[in-house]
């Protein structure tokens, strides 16, 4: 019996030590990278290889717009939808795709990660049409040279129960505000991510301005933390986050919500059901006074594309104005591509999505990765890791 | 082909069971173990702030952030204390439900029993939990049971996750009690009864402790599966749970994450060391 347990104790160890070996072999391996990161750009559009493999957001890349693609261009669409922009990164690292539409958290960091190549715009016919306010923005164009081409836009809206709250609210102090917020204790909806902390910072630009905030993506140590205690501060009036469109349409559907930041898909699809929701309206520029986040994705291009012909054949197809119009309204947001207003299903759809009218985006601030190198040369930005771990402990 | 193939294995026993378990304990080891194995060392890398890369090399600054950040001792607190709540609620709710389909049912009856029980295992998880959401919900079915009463719901929070989380887990706790309840010989208890004990003496000097390993090995699903759980948390409340903080770390900063996932590993080792010494796994 002694001698039995005695062996199966040396099993044991084996087992242990066999592992210990085969973990030393895995972190040995895999970190020798390829540094073929020459960064040159296509200068001619050859013939399609066959297929592309593609990341996207939900309802980016949909049968009705990318079977006539393959019939047209004979490039099979392999599409990998995502759910976050970290998800999209952590795919576009894997070397596997040949591009993705990166929302501007995540451009940069696919930039610095070496993980995308530059665009030549020449090879793609409708880059030209696109709205100009779209060209050249820090989350697609860097050190001058364009990262990819512009798919559509939204922005973050104050969204509230016209019932429940009146009078109607211009500004976000409603939510954040810990005064005006607590007559809503309990009933107001946060976005449920890090990026959220940039809200934050974008109301205290207007209500802080001592604290010098100029960019709410780019935050020293004093700005970002008087960001995160706003936000904690909120967090006790905070009735739910949400981070699925459908959750937040619930919330207010069954009156677990009554104000809060929105999309203007949530907005218009609780409109559509006749629930009495309400948005700054046009006298105001369909903003709170403060401005407002919003996002602007870009396709991109990976640096180690197996079909660079027909991911640039992708990229050129995504921004054909019908093609984008029906993306567009399909997802419910701001078409990038100028000649799409003509294209859409529901004509007033441009004018209900602000997509042409460049002073409503003008008072936006697109999501970008924040970054310690903040561009003041001090690298002394809180970069997007302190956003994630700050944000855990906001909410607690 | 086939004839000398069996000849090879002709004879030789040791052969015949390694090549039948090749298989199994391949995928085990390297798959199963395997990958538990990379998620420790994982722990013990770091994050490159700029590019985002994990840095494979030795540190202890995850479990130095974990031990010193009061936010994930809360929620380490908060898991393990709804882990708890969960597996106890569930025992109490499952122990007499098991004890009429082993003891007191009819044939039928226990047929009937065994199904209803296992009915709600058979839909989908996250249907199950979203019907939760809308029976909670400030216009839902339990506020609108409550108003006459002048009652309101416990709303989205801790206690609905205790709830969903009970409700979910319970067939888990009722079918290993139910089958440990099977294996005691009615004699028993009719031997105790002669000899004086009332139902009561009966149930804690006889049954309990037969029936006790049940209870633990079914408190071994609750408690673990609640402990892993991120769904529930995040539709029914805005706290944080252990798996939660995974899920939001295991792109930007996968060692944090692999640090964290320690924790339940940890806290679940204690738990069945402790179970252990109960005496929870003598008879198995």
């Amino acid at each position: 019996m002694r001698r039995k347990d005695a062996h199966s104790a040396r099993t044991a160890w084996l087992v242990v030590a066999g592992l210990v070996v085969f973990m030393l072999a895995l972190a040995g391996c895999g970190s020798s990278s390829d540094s073929d990161s020459s960064g040159e750009e296509l200068q001619k559009l050859g013939k399609g290889e066959g297929q592309v493999d593609l990341i996207s957001w939900a309802g980016y890349v949909e049968p009705e717009w990318s079977k006539p693609f393959e019939q047209k261009t004979g490039c099979k669409v392999n599409n990998k939808v995502a759910g976050t922009s970290d998800e999209m990164v952590q795919l576009m690292q894997s070397g596997e795709y040949d591009g993705v539409s990166a929302s501007g958290n995540a451009s940069a960091r696919l930039v610095a990660a070496d993980a995308v190549d530059p665009v030549n715009v020449s090879l793609v016919p409708n880059y030209e049409t696109i709205f100009s306010d779209l060209k050249d923005q820090p989350y697609n164009t860097f050190d001058g040279t364009p990262y990819g081409i512009p798919h559509g836009r939204g922005a973050n809206l104050l969204m509230w129960n016209s019932d429940d709250v009146k009078p109607a609210p211009d500004s976000w102090d409603v939510i954040l505000d810990p005064k005006i917020a607590s007559k809503y204790s309990g009933k107001i909806s946060a976005y449920d991510d890090p990026i959220y902390i940039a809200d934050a910072a974008v109301y205290l630009k207007t209500h802080q301005p001592d604290l010098g905030i100029e960019n709410p993506y780019e935050l020293n140590e004093e700005q970002f933390n008087a960001a995160v205690d706003l936000l904690k501060e909120q967090r006790a009036n905070v009735g739910e986050y949400w981070s699925e469109a459908a959750k937040q349409i619930s919330a207010f559907a069954n009156g677990d919500a009554t104000v809060g930041t929105t999309w203007q898909y949530q907005y218009f699809e609780l409109k559509g059901e006749g629930d009495p929701v309400a948005a700054s309206p046009a006298s105001q520029g369909f903003l709170p006074k403060e401005g407002a986040t919003g996002w602007s994705d870009t396709w991109m291009l990976s640096s180690s594309a197996k079909h660079p012909n027909c991911m640039y054949m992708w990229m050129d197809w995504i921004v054909e104005p019908k093609v984008n119009a029906e993306v567009a309204e399909f997802f419910g947001e701001a078409p990038a591509q100028s000649l799409a207003c003509d294209e859409t299903a529901d004509k007033e759809f441009c004018t209900k999505y602000h997509a042409d009218n460049p002073a409503f985006w003008e008072r936006v601030y697109y999501w970008e990765t924040p970054l310690a190198d903040c561009g003041n040369g001090n690298d002394d930005c809180k970069d997007y890791n302190d956003w994630v771990q700050a944000w855990t402990a906001i909410k607690g | 082909m086939g004839r000398r193939l069996a000849g090879v294995f002709q004879g030789r026993p040791r052969l015949q069971v390694g090549t039948l378990l090749a298989g199994p304990v391949g995928w085990l080891v390297v798959g199963y173990l395997g990958s538990l194995a990379v998620l420790l060392v994982a722990a013990f890398w770091s994050v490159d702030p700029l590019s985002g890369e994990v840095v494979r090399g030795f540190g202890l600054e995850n479990f130095e952030t974990l031990l010193d950040e009061p936010v994930y001792r809360t929620i380490v607190w908060r898991t393990v204390l709804i882990a708890a709540l969960v597996t106890v609620t569930d025992a109490v709710l499952a122990f007499p439900i098991a004890f009429y389909m082993a003891k007191v049912a009819s044939r039928r009856g226990k047929a009937i029993l065994v199904v209803a029980v296992l009915l709600p295992l058979w839909s989908s998880y996250l249907v199950k939990v979203l019907a939760w959401r809308t029976m909670l919900s400030n216009d839902g079915i339990i506020n609108w049971a409550l108003e006459p009463f002048g009652l309101h719901g416990p709303g989205y929070g801790n206690v609905a996750v205790w709830l969903v989380m009970s409700y979910l887990w319970l067939p888990y706790m009722v079918l290993p009690i139910y089958a440990g309840l099977e294996r005691i010989p009615n004699s028993l208890i009719s031997a105790s009864e002669d000899l004086g004990a009332g139902p009561f003496m009966t149930f804690r000097r006889v049954i309990l402790p037969l029936a006790f390993p049940a209870v633990v090995a079914g408190s071994i699903f609750t408690f673990a599966l609640t402990l892993g759980d991120y769904i529930t948390p995040r539709l029914v409340s805005n706290n944080q749970f252990i798996g939660n903080v995974i899920f939001n770390n295991i792109v930007n900063n996968l060692p944090l994450a692999s640090a964290l996932a320690l924790v339940p590993i940890v806290v679940m080792v204690a738990y069945l060391l402790v179970a252990r010494k109960l005496g929870a796994f003598e008879h198995i």
